[in-house]
């Protein structure tokens, strides 16, 4: 049921009580061996971690059949040995998100774009590319949206140097300490 | 005459901070346009992740500095969310106080800025007069004006000092009359300027909640989204405010964008007066949290402008390791091109001022 | 009755020029004095120069620079002055409060006392004007030069062009036409020229979109304005503005009852011919609501975006002259021009100087119109250029026929004398 559908009478805008249960039960069905990790994180957020070739089979799922149609934010994080894009989909009729770890090897940042399911992803993932490096295929315009165009390197990364001032060092890391 | 595209910025006295547009005219009408941002980038997620977690709310601050507080807010919540801290109860209304009236602030000054847009050039000293009532009670509950530091993680900063529940309830009265008589008269009796804003800039529901546009911009085109009610956080569930929603025919133009942000100052107020009401009388303010912080935490809160996400990583340091900031403006700059092609280039500065675009949040 | 402070223009400036011209043969005899050799040659000179033919021709010349004065450098100071402050007290604030006590000169000097910035403000616009001269003369690099700087000259030439035409009372005129109206009105109508030629000369979209916008909207408020003084000829026959201010002194008989009312031509056929010409002089003079072509809010400033310095203050600071013409023009043909009683006359000498003279009532009016505009414009949103374009043929047009029908049967009808 879509949210432009929502507005319709009976649907009251607030939250669904265990939609995060509901959702999660739905992927485990339909996706269980594929999901390295799911679990409920509180009221109406649900994670789900996944390897990035089942990404678009997800998201479709997710959108199509139970009606996720808001896509709110594709952040790229970089774990050193691997990456990972993170969805953030939310469903306006229960309130309920569910949270997308893809992961992604950090030697081939390559992963496929769900611009055809969600135009939300457009900026997002222009910006992941822009900042973190990562490709996202079948985009149709990946290019700098924050750095100028000419910039050539990418800056989120964690082998990127940052100038950190000497006192912003905690004492016992600077004592030899974690 | 040939097509050519224009740019609006980003030197430019009225779009309200520092990105370009451009677009394509034939003639007078638009034919395509294309936003261009990343100016005013300043790479505070880069930054957070050398600061320790409370120093980084200074940073936040700044993301978008005319709505300040509720920035600082949502990262403090992602990082209790990951944190595992819960916030007392008065601390929990101090933020609740503190938000909505940096939201009644934040509309006015879009405001400020939309009249001039028009033509009217006396609604923006008006807005001003009544927003420096609303920094006058900031400044007093927080201790300054703009970027005030004030939420914490954990609480807040500082308990509301004594005579700030009286002067808030004669700030609001006062604010509300002028609304009802000054700004009624100026603004929605005009003629010309429901001449100006209606049918302007349509994006109807589909798109708008395909492209990721949310707060008062998919409202207006009649979609009963709210975050504070779909997903409450902090002590909106016990508080009793409407949800401003557009209700009638010609949603998702730039009038229905305005009066969905009008309102919610009205509402704003309300609630305002309800938390000062509900308040508990004592108790603590603020919990001490933890200074490591290790795994994800994530939050998701009404800003002035929509819906405002933080991602926050800890992976066992006392400084995050990852902060992703989700702006609303960020996705509502995509839509853009879809509510300005068909109008004619006059209407722009219509469109682009209802979306209301604060530059420091798109850029980061 | 009504009697003028300046009964003619003509005869003050004939005396004013009889002293200068007798001043210059002062000098040129005693010249010719110390030189002996040429003392002929030049008391020749002198009396040449004070022969009538002369005299009229240097005559003619005071008067305009006497009118360019009292225009531009008293009225237009002052119709500024009062749209500075009133546009501001309608936003809450004080407005322009620089006085002489701000001038760095004995005996101002400032003192703890005594505060700078708390006068009267009318010598901001003065000091804006300064300001003005001295800011560097930007000439875009590929832009038509020559054109570029012949547009402000442009409007500021014909808009000076008004007040040759346009009398201040039934004696402060420079020249009275018989087509006194019709020269003013297309002296006012020349300016759009210049606004298309300052548009386009300046090689820029912003300039070029702005110049094209005022020329669509002053061409299509020409027609009405027009229109509707052809109504107004029906009931005057006449279209020089002194005929038109005496045919208003009387007051006003319906019927053969006599009101207390005097008849203007407001108060009669011609109302809707008032409303449409107030609509179309307010597009004239590119005011908001119509002020689209100079919008600073998507076009920088329109066509005047690349004139910097002094030819930026021209056609910035004329724009209120052409507010002072047109509301002159207003009073003249519909709100009866400069007739209001003179409540005392005394006499110094034999020269007749009444307490409130016909200038005066003019510029009550002029003022009042001035202050009606402003308020509008500052309270009112700017309306979109195909809106403005649509008022303009598809309403004005229509109502302003509709005058001239109701002018011409009123006329038929009661034969109104």
């Amino acid at each position: 049921m879509s949210a432009v559908a929502a507005n319709a009478p009976g649907v009251s805008g607030r939250p669904v009580e265990g939609c995060e249960a509901q959702i999660l039960a739905d992927l485990k069905r339909e996706f269980g061996p594929k999901l390295l990790e799911a679990r409920v994180v509180r009221p109406r957020v649900a994670e789900v971690a996944i390897d990035r070739a089942d990404l678009l089979a997800l998201c479709h799922y997710l959108k199509e059949v139970a009606g996720y149609e808001h896509l709110g934010c594709i952040s790229a994080v970089d774990w050193k040995d691997h990456f990972e894009s993170v969805y953030h989909i939310e469903n306006y009729a229960t309130g309920c998100v569910v949270q997308l770890n893809a992961r992604i090897p950090h030697d081939d940042p390559k992963i496929a774009s769900v611009c055809p399911l969600w135009n939300a992803a457009n900026y997002h993932e222009r910006e992941a590319w822009d900042l973190m490096g990562i490709v996202y295929e079948g985009h149709p315009n990946l290019t700098r949206i924050l750095l100028p165009e000419d910039f050539k390197f990418h800056p989120l990364r964690k082998d990127f140097p940052q100038e950190v001032d000497r006192q912003y060092i905690s004492r016992r890391k600077l004592k030899g300490g974690k | 005459m040939p097509e050519f595209w224009i740019n609006m910025g980003p030197q430019h006295p009225m779009t309200h901070g520092l990105w370009n547009m451009k677009v394509k005219v034939d003639g007078e009408t638009i034919t395509d346009a294309r936003p261009e941002i990343g100016y005013l980038h300043r790479g505070v997620e880069k930054i957070s992740e050398v600061r320790e977690f409370q120093k980084v709310i200074v940073l936040t601050d700044r993301l978008c500095y005319v709505s300040s507080i509720t920035w600082s807010h949502a990262y403090c919540l992602a990082v209790e969310k990951m944190m595992g801290v819960e916030v007392p109860e008065r601390g929990q209304y101090l933020r609740v106080i503190s938000l909505e009236l940096q939201r009644i602030a934040s509309h006015l000054m879009w405001l400020a800025a939309y009249g001039p847009d028009l033509g009217l050039l006396t609604v923006l000293l008006w807005s001003l007069r009544e927003r420096e009532l609303f920094l006058d009670l900031i400044q007093l509950l927080s201790g300054a004006r703009m970027n005030q530091n004030y939420p914490r993680i954990g609480g807040v900063r500082n308990d509301m000092p004594e005579n700030f529940e009286a002067m808030c309830k004669r700030s609001i009265e006062h604010f509300l009359e002028k609304l009802d008589h000054d700004y009624e008269k100026m603004l929605h009796e005009s003629k010309i300027f429901h001449m100006r804003t209606q049918g302007v800039g349509k994006i109807s529901a589909a798109d708008a909640v395909n492209w990721g546009v949310t707060g008062p911009n998919l409202r207006a085109c009649g979609v009963n989204v709210d975050v504070r009610r779909l997903d409450p956080y902090e002590v909106y569930e016990e508080l009793d405010f409407e949800v401003q929603t557009w209700k009638g025919p010609d949603a998702g133009d730039s009038y229905s964008r305005f009066i969905c942000r009008f309102n919610e100052m009205r509402e704003s107020c309300k609630i305002v007066l309800e938390a000062l009401a509900k308040m508990p009388k004592e108790g603590a303010y603020r919990t001490k949290p933890p200074r490591r912080g290790e795994g994800e935490g994530y939050a998701r809160t009404e800003d002035s402008r929509g819906e405002a996400l933080f991602y926050v990583c800890g992976d066992g340091d006392d400084r995050p390791y990852r902060v992703k900031i989700r702006s609303p403006i960020f996705c509502t700059m995509a839509a853009t091109p879809i509510m300005l092609r068909g109008n004619k280039l006059a209407d722009s500065v219509a469109i682009l001022g209802s979306i209301d675009v604060c530059v420091g949040e798109i850029d980061k | 009755m009504s009697a003028p402070l300046v009964p003619s223009l003509f005869g003050a400036c004939y005396i004013l020029t009889g002293w200068i011209i007798w001043i210059i043969d002062q000098i040129l005899y005693a010249i010719g004095f110390v030189i002996p050799p040429i003392n002929d040659p030049l008391h020749a000179l002198g009396g040449w120069l004070a022969s009538p033919a002369v005299l009229t021709v240097i005559t003619w010349l005071v008067m305009v620079l006497v009118m360019t004065i009292w225009a531009v450098l008293l009225n237009l100071l002052t119709m500024m002055w009062v749209e500075r402050k009133t546009y501001s007290r309608l936003q809450d604030r004080y407005g322009i409060m620089i006085s002489v006590w701000s001038l760095p000169l004995w005996p101002f000097s400032r003192r703890k006392d005594r505060p700078t910035h708390k006068g009267w403000g009318y010598l901001q616009n003065v000091a804006d004007g300064m300001k003005l001269l001295q800011k560097e003369n930007l000439v875009p690099a590929s832009a038509d030069s020559m054109m570029f700087n012949v547009a402000p000259a442009w409007i500021a030439g014909t808009t000076l062009m008004v007040f040759a035409a346009l009398p201040w009372s039934s004696g402060l005129y420079v020249a009275n036409l018989d087509l006194g109206i019709l020269f003013i009105l297309a002296a006012f109508s020349l300016a759009p020229l210049g606004i298309l030629i300052a548009g386009w000369s300046a090689n820029n979209k912003y300039t070029l979109v702005g110049g094209l916008r005022s020329a669509a909207m002053l061409m299509a408020y020409e027609i009405p304005l027009i229109l509707v003084v052809i109504a107004l000829v029906f009931t005057t026959g006449s279209l020089d503005p002194q005929v038109l201010v005496a045919q208003q002194e009387r007051a006003l008989t319906i019927n053969g009852v006599v009101t207390p009312l005097p008849a203007w031509n407001i108060f009669g056929p011609q109302i809707l011919g008032f409303v449409i010409f107030m609509v179309a002089i307010v597009a004239e003079m590119e005011r908001i609501p119509f002020d689209l072509p100079e919008a600073d809010a998507e076009l920088v400033e329109g066509w005047t975006t690349e004139l910097s310095g002094m030819r930026f203050g021209l056609v910035f600071g004329f724009k209120w002259l052409r507010m002072i013409a047109g509301a002159g023009l207003i009073s003249i043909l519909y709100l009866g021009g400069w007739s209001g009683p003179v409540f005392y006359t005394f006499y110094i000498g034999n020269v007749p100087i009444p307490i409130i003279p016909e200038e005066v009532w003019f510029m009550l009016r002029i003022y009042l119109l001035g202050i009606f505009f402003v308020l509008l414009s500052w309270a009112v949103p700017r309306v979109r250029i195909d809106q403005i374009l649509n008022i303009g043929w598809k309403r004005l047009i229509p109502f302003a026929l509709l005058a001239i029908v109701i002018a011409a049967a009123w006329q038929m009808l009661f034969n109104v004398g």
